[in-house]
């Protein structure tokens, strides 16, 4: 399933259940069928008009990626090297 | 059906307040209003309660009744009105049905919340209660969070810049520290305000309101008994999930509110002299002014920048500080901007007082856009 950012955003102060995985890209996806998902975003960052590929759907959301970008192993080797230190937002 | 007025108003500070519990502030805002409207609780017909996460924040639910109960009000309807941050918008809206239907005379409409007791990332997940569960809040989605995708879009959009942003929340700042009931009482500066740290992107702290506690209060009545006319009022919804609407650079319910209260009241935007917008983040200002016909879609960012919503501007805008300084117990909000309308009609604004003063306007926003309420006010 393909589709088109409609518009993104990056949560640095998440809720309760999410502190954790702070900070983290969360975007609003036009799919190709036009109907429209609230998703997240793995691997590089996305903006408005970036072409993106479902990753699949993890507790019930849409993870998506930027179209072509590396498989999840590939990421999640890149993710890890990225890793910043935690902030507490007061 | 009969012409309403508000008769009265009262509202406790905004802020942070460790030894007040949500009872307290609410009575205390209650019984400013009964003061001001030189009404005896015996005289009070039925009490409406705007609250959105009472049972959530502190713990008590029948809210209504409980503080009906305090204020000597046992006996009569007393109702709890939840549309997260327009409850209070809600409850005074159909506190004025009742009483334009004629079925009460008088009739008390509060609005409270207690946030402060709560630590910062369980009051992002209670206020993400109000956005759609099962998939924004499942994501991972704050309300900044829905508002910054809102911003980031409308920048896309219409060119709405950073700095047009900074400039409602450095406007609303200067006019709360004008404001002894204000939460922050602090200008800030435009740098402030644009290195500010980051919350949700585009969005940083100085784009959010704040986390406070507060009452609002207002009585109402037939408008043969009160000086402050309710001219026009309409409450309207839409979709929870933002990804449910077509366009998300504006609230369809405001634009429809706006119609209706607009029609009601016999005006034009072009009449309204002031007004108290639901400015939950800073571009939530820009599209209200934008929604509300004061400007064209799009123009609501250099209108701002350009200083014509300032005091001293062609329309002022959230002269209390608005929710981004005066606070935003979410409650209390919707009663809170007609209170704010009422000193500003009354000529009682003090050192933020505008210089035409007849008709105001006030909007209260619930959610992400689902729930809306425009009041049109005027003094006679």
């Amino acid at each position: 399933m393909k589709g088109t950012i409609y518009t993104e955003t990056i949560v640095y102060a998440a809720p309760a259940a999410f502190t954790a995985e702070a900070p983290y890209q969360l975007a609003i996806v036009t799919l190709d069928d036009g109907t429209r998902v609230t998703g997240r975003i793995e691997g590089e960052r996305v903006s408005i008009d970036t072409r993106v590929e479902l990753v699949e759907h993890r507790n019930g959301v849409p993870w998506f990626r930027r179209e072509g970008s590396s498989s999840r192993a590939e990421h999640q080797a890149a993710a890890e090297q990225r890793v910043t230190p935690q902030e507490t937002i007061a | 059906m009969r012409p309403v007025a508000v008769i009265g108003i009262g509202k406790t500070a905004f802020g942070a307040f460790p030894d007040r519990d949500l009872r307290s502030l609410a009575v205390e805002a209650s019984q400013k209003a009964l003061r001001n409207s030189n009404i005896q609780p015996a005289e009070v017909e039925a009490f409406y309660l705007g609250n959105f996460a009472g049972p959530s924040f502190v713990g008590q639910s029948h809210l209504a009744p409980y503080i009906a109960g305090e204020l000597g009000l046992a006996g009569i309807p007393c109702t709890r009105l939840e549309a997260a941050c327009a409850s209070s918008g809600a409850a005074f809206f159909h506190a004025c049905s009742a009483v334009a239907a004629g079925i009460y005379d008088v009739v008390l409409v509060t609005g409270v919340e207690k946030m402060t007791s709560t630590d910062t990332p369980r009051v992002a997940e209670i206020l993400a209660m109000a956005g759609d569960c099962g998939t924004e809040g499942r994501a991972g989605a704050t309300f900044p969070a829905l508002f910054a995708m809102i911003a980031r879009r409308h920048m896309h959009q219409y060119g709405t810049t950073r700095e047009q942003l900074a400039a409602v929340a450095v406007k609303n700042h200067g006019n709360g520290a004008k404001n002894p009931d204000a939460h922050m009482r602090k200008p800030i500066s435009i740098e402030q305000a644009l290195k500010g740290k980051p919350v949700a992107d585009p969005l940083t702290v100085y784009d959010c309101s704040l986390v406070s506690d507060g009452a609002a209060a207002v009585v109402i009545a037939p408008a043969d008994r009160g000086d402050v006319q309710v001219l026009g009022i309409a409450q309207t919804s839409d979709y929870v999930p933002l990804d449910h609407k077509d366009d998300i650079t504006t609230f369809h319910a405001v634009r429809t509110a706006a119609e209706k209260a607009y029609k009601m009241a016999g005006v034009s935007p072009s009449d309204i002299q002031l007004a108290e917008v639901h400015d939950c983040f800073t571009i939530a200002e820009v599209i209200a002014i934008e929604d509300l016909g004061f400007v064209r879609k799009g123009e609501g960012g250099p209108y701002t920048q350009e200083g014509r919503t300032c005091i001293k501007g062609e329309r002022p805008v959230n002269t209390s500080g608005g929710l981004k300084a005066k606070g935003h117990p979410v409650g209390a909000t919707g009663v809170a901007q007609i209170c704010d309308v009422v000193l500003q009609l009354r000529g009682e604004a003090g050192e933020r007082q505008v210089a035409k003063h007849e008709i105001g306007l006030a909007q209260n926003l619930g959610g992400s856009g689902a729930s809306a309420v425009v009041t049109i006010l005027e003094c006679k």
